[in-house]
């Protein structure tokens, strides 16, 4: 009782807050850092998007952060999850249905190529790095829902996203070597004709590293997750899963726990 | 239009709200992922396709999977 009272007197604040909120509007005009951006954008970077334009040229440093960030949280869900010795899993429990595995070799392909398609052209049409990666990662998700048992080649993926962060960084010293600051666009690449693949100087370049960067971060967040699974959810591990309810629940630590009690015997 | 904007915003907070009650955490993630969905939409409407998406292919599609893959392991999903 108490609790659904206190519920609806937190709705009814946040809908109040809402509508002060709808008093202040929006400012008819724009400010001066805005202004300049809308007006002057295109000439100084053209790129077609004015958004990448924004992203990753005036305001690059943030998305050089936003990419740490997202790789500081994959490391940390990689250190946690980490992945342990497998058992041979019974080839059948794990295989996915005939659906799934056809709809994989068929929609695969397209996906992984729409990703690349979104950060390649990510400072023409509306998309860039992060949302391409994250579509590049979902087809390897499908990929992994067909076939457990397939091996992603960690080498090649680890070494794409050191590489692509590191390269990421050079493009931006490069400015600071060319143009005297940080991740600066103009002088870096030729600025090239507007609304063309080639053009926007260093942007296009910056954003297919970050897709590549993301999309392998992804993929390698959605294996480490789905492989743990993979050895606590084996046909024994099922018999495991039950017997770990009455324990309740439990964080990563406690079935790591139980795989290892799994494993003895 | 704007009719069926005010519908998609009157079915996200009851698919929010639903979200918090339901018994079924399975449930719970899938209506979130529509919340998600949803709200893609709105900023599509408002004229924000980068934003848009973003938010569905990181909010609706790989944090819902993630989250289920989550449930599956802690075996909460049944």
């Amino acid at each position: 009782m108490t609790r659904t009272v206190v519920t609806l007197i937190a709705l009814v604040a946040i809908a109040g807050l809402f509508f002060v909120l709808l008093g202040l509007g929006t400012p008819d005009e724009l400010g001066t850092v805005s202004r300049h951006y809308v007006e002057r954008g295109i000439a100084e970077n053209r790129a077609a998007n004015l958004v990448t334009s924004v992203v990753v040229n005036y305001r690059g440093l943030d998305t050089l952060g936003e990419v740490t960030v997202l790789f500081l949280s994959v490391t940390g869900a990689a250190f946690v999850l980490r992945r342990r010795e497998r058992k041979p899993v019974d080839a059948k429990a794990s295989r996915a249905s005939e659906i799934v595995q056809t709809g994989a070799r068929v929609l695969v392909a397209p996906i992984m190529l729409f990703g690349a398609y979104i950060f390649v052209h990510g400072h023409l049409t509306p998309g860039g790095g992060f949302q391409g990666g994250a579509v590049v990662a979902s087809g390897v998700l499908l990929l992994l829902l067909a076939d457990r048992e397939r091996e992603l080649p960690h080498g090649l993926m680890s070494w794409l996203e050191s590489l692509s962060g590191f390269a990421f960084v050079v493009a931006g010293l490069a400015g600071l070597w060319v143009a005297g600051s940080f991740l600066a666009n103009r002088g870096v690449l030729p600025l090239g004709e507007w609304n063309r693949l080639l053009s926007a100087g260093i942007i296009p370049v910056i954003y297919i590293l970050i897709g590549l960067k993301v999309g392998s971060e992804l993929a390698a967040l959605l294996d480490v997750m789905m492989r743990g699974e993979a050895v606590a959810g084996g046909p024994s591990g099922d018999r495991h899963r039950g017997g770990g309810k009455r324990h309740g629940g439990g964080t990563s630590r406690r079935a790591g726990k139980k795989r290892t009690k799994g494993g003895r015997r | 239009m704007i009719w069926l904007d005010a519908l998609v915003c009157l079915l996200m907070v009851v698919v929010a709200v639903t979200a918090t009650t339901v018994r079924n955490l399975v449930s719970a993630v899938i209506m979130v992922g529509v919340v998600s969905l949803l709200v893609s939409y709105l900023f599509l409407r408002m004229g924000a396709p980068d934003v848009a998406m973003t938010e569905a292919a990181i909010g609706a599609a790989l944090t819902t999977v993630i989250f289920l893959i989550a449930l599956r392991r802690t075996g909460e999903g049944r």
